[in-house]
């Protein structure tokens, strides 16, 4: 890895981790998970982690923004945004270093939960193909989120405004099939593309197909580089 | 030469920042940047430090051109932002480690560049500290540590002394005063006792555009405002004021105070020309009793305050 991104990787991580924030972050995303998952596991009574690729997608709409939200707010607000950028390091190395720390916070989310893998798989026999589907799906979903995270907050200084356009953002993004069924018949399936419920569905049974990766990366690609023009427009005014 | 600015122009819609700002750095000077706030200081050194684009005109860092090759310039400057801004979740080992590695510094060279400007910046006792908990003076330090991790030829520092206590200030004027020695540094303040100390150069500017160029000493002759005398007497002002009248009509005469204990007058004149003799010598002809006699010159402080006066606050 480049050694500035690898520069801004490590010290997006060190500020999660100096402060209590991810920490709390992770607590709250597991209990919540860990409710609804625990609540239906035995009611249904069938060995399958569906219920956690369900609501995680849901929760992240909450937790990826509130990651996010600082990112770039916060520098611009402090003024630390201007040393950066006074400093021999690029605008896309700066961006994919925070999109990956961020990332890497979103495993330590999601690593606790292969406890539920591998307890049910103790204890019945799991289908591993939809389990790994359904992770794949939940890393790329954050990614999305993060991408779309990351451009909220270079829009502002403020970081509740960042925190509930980003959620607003990814919200659209999560049940655009639905807003598809208001829509003209002509422009429903440029919804239904854009919908991230619709390419999860598939993977999360374990259907990995090309064109909901190439959906995937794509959202991640736009909304990085939508943040790459915004900050590029900073040097202008 | 180090920083080379040419017409540099930056306009924010109708605003204009700076208007066609020239001037030239040479390697080894420091150089004190004047101006009221909002007069275009920081947006100047933002160009210069390629966090802006200007809107017109071009600057050049030891050779090397903002615009076309930000990141050769980027390598060589050292900068400190206005209200110095730091990570407060951070310790200073964990910012100055980053600081070093995104300005460029070798992996294996950052451990050494680290300690070295741990004791340079008087840091040893608070290195594994979170930032949030560190006074305002060490925080400064800490800024100019990052500032200078890399080894740059080039200083620029935006009010580096803001905020500071006498003390402190006195600190990190005399690191200044040895970096340079061996770097050029430019650096805002409106502070005039600080580029007097420091300085070799004084840039002011005002509204925009630049008012002065020159040394402190150069602008006083410069910008001379002609030399007061203030004249102290036990006796009636009356005959003295009538008598002199007579022999220099030429002199312009302000009576600032005149009651029973204390006739002082003031007088101006353009030039120094030894008026002290002539109005001693008055005194004794005319049987005068002088208490005082005393020359004020203008200063930077007058200077600066004549030069960025803006219209609004003359009308005023």
């Amino acid at each position: 890895m480049n050694p500035s991104l690898a520069a801004v990787f490590r010290k997006e991580l060190k500020l999660f981790f100096n402060t209590p924030v991810a920490f709390i972050a992770t607590v709250i995303f597991l209990v919540f998970v860990g409710w609804f998952f625990n609540s239906t596991l035995f009611l249904e009574n069938v060995a399958s982690m569906r219920t956690l690729f369900t609501v995680a997608p849901f929760a992240f709409l909450f937790f990826i923004p509130a990651l996010t939200m600082k990112l770039f707010s916060e520098e611009l607000k402090s003024g630390t945004y201007d040393l950066l950028v006074s400093k021999p390091v690029t605008l896309p190395q700066v961006i994919t270093g925070k999109f990956l720390a961020t990332m890497a916070v979103i495993s330590v989310f999601l690593a606790p939960t292969l406890m539920y893998a591998v307890t049910i798989g103790s204890l019945a026999p799991l289908d591993w193909g939809t389990v790994i589907g359904g992770y794949l799906g939940l890393i790329l979903i954050g990614g999305i989120y993060t991408s779309v995270g990351i451009f909220t907050s270079t829009l502002t200084e403020n970081q509740i405004v960042a925190f509930i356009s980003g959620f607003v953002l990814c919200f659209v993004l999560y049940t655009a099939d639905r807003i598809g069924m208001f829509v003209p018949s002509a422009i429903s399936p440029f919804f239904q593309y854009l919908s991230v419920n619709v390419h999860f569905t598939a993977i999360s049974r374990g259907v990995i197909d090309s064109r909901d990766l190439v959906y995937s990366f794509s959202m991640m690609i736009l909304f990085l580089t939508f943040s790459y023009l915004i900050l590029l427009k900073r040097k202008e005014n | 030469m180090s920083i080379i600015a040419k017409e540099l122009t930056k306009k924010y819609g109708s605003f204009t920042a700076v208007q066609s700002a020239s001037f030239t750095i040479q390697t080894g000077e420091i150089v004190g940047f004047l101006g009221p706030n909002g007069a275009g200081k920081t947006t100047t050194m933002k160009m210069l430090t390629g966090i802006l684009n200007p809107t017109s005109g071009t600057a050049e860092i030891n050779g090397f051109d903002v615009i076309s090759s930000p990141e050769s310039v980027k390598k060589v400057i050292g900068f400190l932002p206005e209200n110095n801004p730091l990570y407060p979740d951070l310790t200073v080992n964990e910012y100055l480690s980053y600081s070093a590695r995104i300005s460029g510094v070798k992996s294996g060279d950052v451990a050494a560049n680290l300690d070295k400007m741990i004791q340079l910046c008087g840091l040893e006792s608070v290195n594994k500290k979170i930032i949030g908990t560190l006074s305002k003076g060490y925080r400064q330090r800490v800024g100019l540590a990052q500032a200078l991790i890399h080894d740059p030829s080039v200083l620029i520092l935006d009010e580096p002394t803001t905020g500071l206590d006498p003390n402190q200030i006195l600190e990190i004027r005399d690191l200044i005063l040895n970096l340079g020695k061996e770097k050029t540094v430019l650096l805002s303040t409106h502070i005039l006792q600080e580029v007097e100390a420091i300085c070799n150069r004084v840039l002011i500017i005002n509204e925009g555009e630049l008012v002065a160029d020159g040394t402190p000493a150069d602008l006083q002759n410069q910008f001379k405002g002609g030399v007061a005398w203030y004249l102290e007497f036990a006796n009636d002002l009356v005959i003295f004021q009538e008598e002199i009248r007579k022999q220099y009509p030429e002199m312009m005469m302000e009576v600032v105070a005149m009651s029973n204990e204390k006739n002082l007058v003031k007088f101006t004149t353009l030039q120094d020309d030894h008026l002290n003799r002539k109005l001693v010598r008055f005194c004794i002809d005319h049987q005068v009793d002088l208490l005082q006699l005393y020359k004020e010159e203008s200063n930077l402080e007058d200077i600066f305050r004549r030069l960025t006066i803006t219209t609004e606050s003359r009308s005023n």
